[in-house]
């Protein structure tokens, strides 16, 4: 036996499966997690990462499979036989009461002998802050609190319960770099301690930089772990998405480039006075994909609905160039001001616009309707009296389904009940449906198969043959670099800067995503 | 070893196709009929067939049981045809019995003030116009609320219904004849100013109006743009907001023409059926009518149905208790257990229960 | 000249169902539960004491009624049959996730049926010339006050003139209150109605407080039942004459921002305007006492409205109050 063979496991999962109806979330996954280490779980969105490690926390319960820790083999049927194994887990959506205080959220559901005393469990609370680094005011509401605060609390409170092994799922997709710094400084310290840790996330260098070990899912399956001393991003990235990317996106030089929507000096703050938006100034072109990247948070779905006309604006233009720009062109061809619109004002005023929002069934479409209902999402107000035409969306919801080849059994067949890529085609195909002059997507792509994937990226450039100005969100950015003209990357809500695709690499971008102004700015 | 584990576990179903929904829901009122009849049985000690029969009697007994019995469900039906717009926008509306108080009251304020003043054509069109507007602005002040700042619209309809049995026992005794009485008696019974025209007998207009409501509202509900923006706003107000739909105002038009509804109801309570005003004009139809509404599953034609079954069983249930000598409350519990089993049955609809299999390992 | 000193004891004998009432619908809500069951788990509460109380003083002569039988027998029947309705309401609500809203409404129409069914059956068995039952002898022992509240005069009439049980509401009020704000129980209670996915994971046991909270709001809105008709109504049931106070005791909730030690003097308050009128000279215009009576409507109401516009999130309604929760829900 070597001496890397005598290292103790603090969890081994063994066959594990786990399916949600028809769906297999995880397919036979066997994963060690050693004592003392920090594992990455690697893997693109939607390769059951979440799934596996829920059923480490009790959320979820196993169809197959046997967990055992510390070489035991235990039932883990609810988050509390989770604690009671000294397994915590730090959810991406904070499981926080909002009303509640630090120290209220940090001793709930322990079920402590002896009445409640706060006081004392400041006292160790407080401890507990300072011998790992957090900083956090124990007194105050969690509604009142940033996101790396509230993150610190759910942090805290797993260690409060006296967790040795940690999951942390994609801990980093909401913080600045900053507070992902602290955050790694933290997980080291508690490593140092003899906490055994595993850090969910599909970003490679956060992977290099703070883990021991890597294990690789895709699609529900465990591919293998690999040492991260012996890992690259390449060798990663081959695991994570099976070979070697080339993604071959067919990008044909834009035609007939001319500005189509100018924003200046755009700037929103959100419902508590957060500023989202800091004067964003860019134009997307007609005839060109203009790419936005960025870190998830950093303004982008801000930046798309008050285009939209669905944010509230302080400050800024957006103006939209018609077609023609001719002096003597009638008022309704002249360049508007959008700015103070809503979306039923902006369509009125001859601006037609298509959206695909993030939210897929919670804002773009309405699940429980069929295809034709959605289609008269955008068309319900067309026609004269007070009923609605079911004609014309019918036969657009026929033509997408067909064209498409959206899977479905009819077009009254509730758009909840299909599957991530038909809801996305049905959404796509409608937007695109309306002829718009400017078409924005906010990560039109996520949690699509490959197959779909492609055929969103080609509606895409078709539409931008056709002199639209596509505006396409994303997070891969291999995607980013492929398929989009020009990049605007987005960070804490400011242009850190714009760069031609066809020129920059992957390392600028993530600079600019970090750093505003990082790097030299083409464009 | 693991232990033998057998785990209830319970999943979202996929899909029903609706005529197994349908079954379910049968099979819910037909045991709910059986516990009915056994809850009867043990009261008063008849078999449930003779109990089946006394109720169907009661209901349909007569040429004047049946006409009642149409006329009942026509004020259920229509209120809860009104509320129902409400509802599918997802705003709970349980202020009806309110709304169509304040309608009846607005109905009788014209039937006694105007009757001296104006022709009877005149006090019946200000009688239609007030009550309707009585019961939209009952109907528009809870949405306004919860447009403007998102105030809960169950707790606020709720007050309003007190509100207005307030108002209406004010007046009442205001009103009453004689003094002193606390009742208002027959309005204008010598000269009949403010009575609704008798088409047919005295039971047809109601049912008339309402049979035209249920067409207008299966036709406002799933034909209009109005019950398009209706369904949106139901399912998600930021999918709404994104097809630009101004989810404020349909929330306060929806609920003003809830309350229009209700209002004329009151009508017909006042103006047609009762000529008189009582706090209890109303009998509690308001809160079935949420009931009756909810087990359509918001569908007006469904509707008629759910609401014949309550009425039924509530005019059979006053005739069990008149020949077996129990009183009439008792057809309150046979609603309530009905409404229990139906309630119960969308459970096995939305849900699917499987009993986990015990997963047993060697140690 | 405004006689306090005998308001006060009228008020506080018309608050204390509401504040029973409003007590066990807080523990409720907070658990998300809004049972608009409340006025039917009063009746039930009322009814089931009666029946205890009826059947025990057919049994046994006035005078050789034991105390504590006397006042045991309609307390545990009363509490039996409250808890049922809460049961009802919890496994539909809960076990079936059946829409709050109408589950509570047919629990109403349900429990004054039961309530006014079973009332009208007793008054049939007594063959009394009025529509109502008098329990004369098993109130006498509900309404005991105090042997020397009467010798202090005003400070006897006011603070100690009352039964048992309502020093009880008080009581209950008061450990609800503080259970809520400074126990574990109170704190794992609270987080289940703000946001149960969050109980959830912490271990807590949803199903289980939302259950007890809300059988144990059932059987304390039940006592109320059981006062209104043993103490202040002098043993005497009349069919409907309990009336919308369970209506009036779910206002309280919202004007006491869902907190039972504010629902003491607040109760004491709305049963205040339920009597003003008596107390206001309006000449002979009765009409006058019914407006009084929208008092404690309107005030909710404008109450709901302003912490509404304030959004002062301590004071919202908890959180999921309304929702079902369904853990595997995705």
């Amino acid at each position: 036996m070597t001496a890397l063979e005598t290292v103790q496991n603090a969890i081994r999962m063994e066959h594990i499966t786990k399916r949600f109806g028809n769906v297999v979330a995880n397919h036979d996954i066997t994963l060690e997690l050693h004592k003392g280490e920090i594992l990455s779980l690697l893997g693109e969105n939607g390769s059951g990462k979440t799934t596996l490690m829920n059923m480490l926390s009790g959320i979820y319960y196993s169809d197959e499979g046997q967990i055992y820790v510390n070489d035991k083999p235990v039932t883990i049927s609810s988050p509390k036989d989770a604690f009671d194994l000294g397994i915590g887990m730090i959810h991406q959506h904070f499981k926080l009461v909002d009303v509640f205080t630090a120290t209220e959220n940090i001793v709930l559901g322990l079920e402590e002998p002896g009445r409640l005393d706060l006081k004392k469990a400041s006292q160790k609370i407080t401890e507990i802050c300072q011998r790992y680094g957090f900083e956090v005011d124990l007194n105050q509401k969690i509604y009142e609190m940033s996101v790396s605060q509230k993150q610190a609390v759910e942090i805290v409170k797993v260690l409060y319960r006296g967790a040795d092994i940690l999951i942390l799922d994609e801990p980093t997709a909401v913080l600045t770099p900053q507070e992902t710094d602290k955050l790694f400084t933290v997980m080291r310290n508690m490593k140092a301690d003899g906490k055994s840790l595993i850090i969910i996330t599909h970003k490679l260098h956060e992977v290099l930089e703070v883990s021991d070990r890597v294990a690789v899912l895709r699609k529900g399956e465990y591919i293998g772990d690999v040492a991260t001393r012996d890992a690259s991003q390449q060798s990663l990235t081959d695991m994570m998405v099976g070979h070697a990317v080339s993604l071959n996106i067919n990008r044909p030089d834009p035609v007939n480039v001319h500005p189509r929507l100018e924003v200046k000096g755009l700037t929103v703050y959100d419902e508590l006075g957060v500023k989202r938006l800091s004067d964003v100034t860019f134009t997307a072109n007609s005839g060109e994909i203009l790419g936005i990247a960025g870190i998830a948070g950093s303004g982008q779905r801000e930046l798309l609905e008050a285009i939209s006309g669905l944010y509230p604006i302080s400050a800024g233009n957006i103006l939209f160039h018609p077609e023609s720009e001719d002096e003597k062109a009638p008022a309704d061809q002249k360049v508007r001001e959008l700015v103070g619109l809503d979306p039923m004002a902006i369509r009125k005023c001859g601006v037609s616009m298509a959206f695909v929002p993030e939210d897929r069934l919670g804002m773009g479409l309405v699940g429980s309707m069929g295809m034709t209902g959605n289609m008269m999402l955008r068309s319900w107000r067309k026609g004269k009296g007070a009923f609605l035409n079911r004609k014309e969306p019918e036969t657009l919801a026929n033509r997408i389904w067909k064209e498409l080849d959206v899977v479905t059994p009819s077009v009254s067949f509730p758009v909840r009940r299909m599957s991530g890529g038909n809801v996305q085609k049905v959404l796509v195909g409608r937007e695109i449906a309306q002829e718009p002059a400017v078409l924005m997507t906010a990560y039109a792509v996520r949690g699509l198969d490959i197959n779909t994937s492609y055929t969103i990226y080609n509606l895409l450039t078709e539409e931008k043959m056709k002199g639209v100005a596509v505006v396409y969100v994303g997070e891969d950015l291999d995607v980013l670099l492929e398929l989009c003209d020009r990049i605007l990357v987005l960070c804490g809500g400011q242009v850190s800067g714009i760069v031609d695709a066809r020129t920059a690499d992957k390392r600028q971008l993530g600079t600019l995503m970090t750093r505003v102004g990082g790097g030299s700015v083409h464009a | 070893m693991r232990n033998l584990v057998k785990q209830i576990h319970i999943s979202k179903r996929t899909e029903l196709p609706w005529y197994k929904a349908w079954a379910i829901r049968g099979v819910a009122i037909l045991l709910a009929l059986v516990a009915c009849a056994l809850v009867t049985m043990l009261l008063t000690g008849e078999n449930p067939i003779s109990i089946y029969i006394t109720i169907f009697e009661g209901a349909f007994g007569t040429a004047r049981r049946t006409w009642i019995t149409a006329q009942d469900l026509a004020i259920l039906l229509g209120i809860s045809l009104a509320v129902t717009p409400a509802f599918k926008m997802r705003f709970w509306n349980i202020g009806a019995e309110g709304q169509v108080l304040i309608g009846g009251l607005a109905t009788a304020a014209c039937m006694i003030c105007l009757a001296d003043t104006l022709s009877n054509g005149m006090v019946i069109l200000c009688m239609i116009l007030a009550s309707v507007l009585a019961g939209a602005l009952w109907g528009f002040l809870p949405a306004f609320f919860k447009a403007k700042w998102n105030t809960n619209e169950t707790l606020f309809t709720l007050m309003m219904n007190y509100i207005a049995t307030q108002l209406a026992a004010y007046y009442i005794i205001v009103w009453e004849v004689p003094k002193g009485s606390g009742k208002i008696g027959i309005i204008n019974q010598s000269t009949e100013v403010g009575w609704l025209p008798q088409i047919g007998n005295q039971y047809l207009l109601s049912i008339v109006v309402v049979v035209i409501l249920t067409g207008f509202m299966y036709l406002y509900l799933s034909r209009s743009k109005h019950g398009y923006e209706i369904a949106v706003v139901g399912e998600s107000q930021r999918t709404a907001s994104y097809a630009g739909i101004k989810v404020d105002r349909v929330i306060i038009r929806t609920m003003v023409l809830s309350g229009a509804i209700c209002g004329l109801m009151g009508l017909l309570l006042v103006g047609s059926i009762n000529h008189t005003l009582t706090t209890t004009v109303v009998d509690n139809r308001g809160f079935t009518a949420v009931m009756v509404s909810w087990m359509a599953k918001f569908n007006p034609i469904v509707m008629v149905f759910t609401s014949l079954l309550l009425v039924v069983l509530s005019r059979g249930a006053s005739e069990i208790s008149s020949t077996f000598g129990l009183n009439h409350s008792f057809a309150d519990i046979l609603t309530g257990i009905i409404i229990f089993f139906i309630i119960g049955s969308e459970f096995f609809i939305t849900y699917r229960i499987n009993l986990r299999k015990s997963v047993e390992k060697e140690a | 000249m405004f006689d306090l000193v005998s308001f006060i004891p009228r008020a506080v004998m018309q608050g204390i169902p509401l504040l029973y009432g409003s007590t066990g619908e807080i523990l409720t809500e907070k658990s998300g539960n809004l049972n608009l069951g409340i006025p039917g788990v009063m009746y039930v509460g009322g009814i089931c004491g009666v029946i205890g109380s009826f059947f025990y003083e057919q049994a046994v002569p006035a005078e050789s009624m034991n105390a504590f039988l006397a006042v045991g027998i309609p307390m545990a029947c009363s509490l039996l049959g409250s808890l049922l309705m809460g049961l009802l309401y919890s496994f539909l609500t809960i076990t079936l996730r059946a829409n709050q809203n109408v589950t509570g409404l047919a629990l109403t129409t349900f429990g004054v049926g039961v309530g006014n069914f079973f009332g009208g059956s007793l008054i049939k068995l007594t063959n009394s010339e009025v529509p109502s039952i008098a329990l004369s002898a098993t109130s006498a022992y509900f309404s005991k006050s105090l042997p020397f509240a009467g010798s202090l005069g005003w400070f006897g009439q006011v603070f100690l003139s009352y039964g048992f049980l309502a020093y009880l509401a008080v009581i209950i009020a008061i450990v609800a209150s503080y259970i809520l704000k400074r126990t574990r129980v109170g704190l794992q209670l609270r987080a289940v109605g703000e946001s149960p996915a969050t109980a959830d994971a912490a271990g807590i046991n949803v199903t289980r407080y939302k259950y007890t909270a809300t059988c144990i709001g059932s059987m304390i809105a039940g006592l109320g039942g059981l006062y209104y008709v043993m103490d202040y109504a002098c043993g005497v049931w009349s069919n409907n004459a309990f009336g919308d106070r369970g209506w009036l005791a779910i206002a309280l909730v919202i004007f006491t921002i869902w907190r039972p030690n504010v629902s003491i003097l607040a109760s004491i308050l709305f049963g205040g305007f339920y009597i003003l009128y008596l107390y206001i000279p309006s000449g002979l215009d009765l009409s006058v006492k019914e407006l009084y009576k929208m008092i404690p409507y309107v005030v909710t109401l404008v109450v709901l409205i302003i912490v509404s516009m304030r959004k002062k999130r301590e004071h919202q309604p908890p959180a999921s109050l309304g929702l079902p929760y369904f853990r595997e829900e995705r």
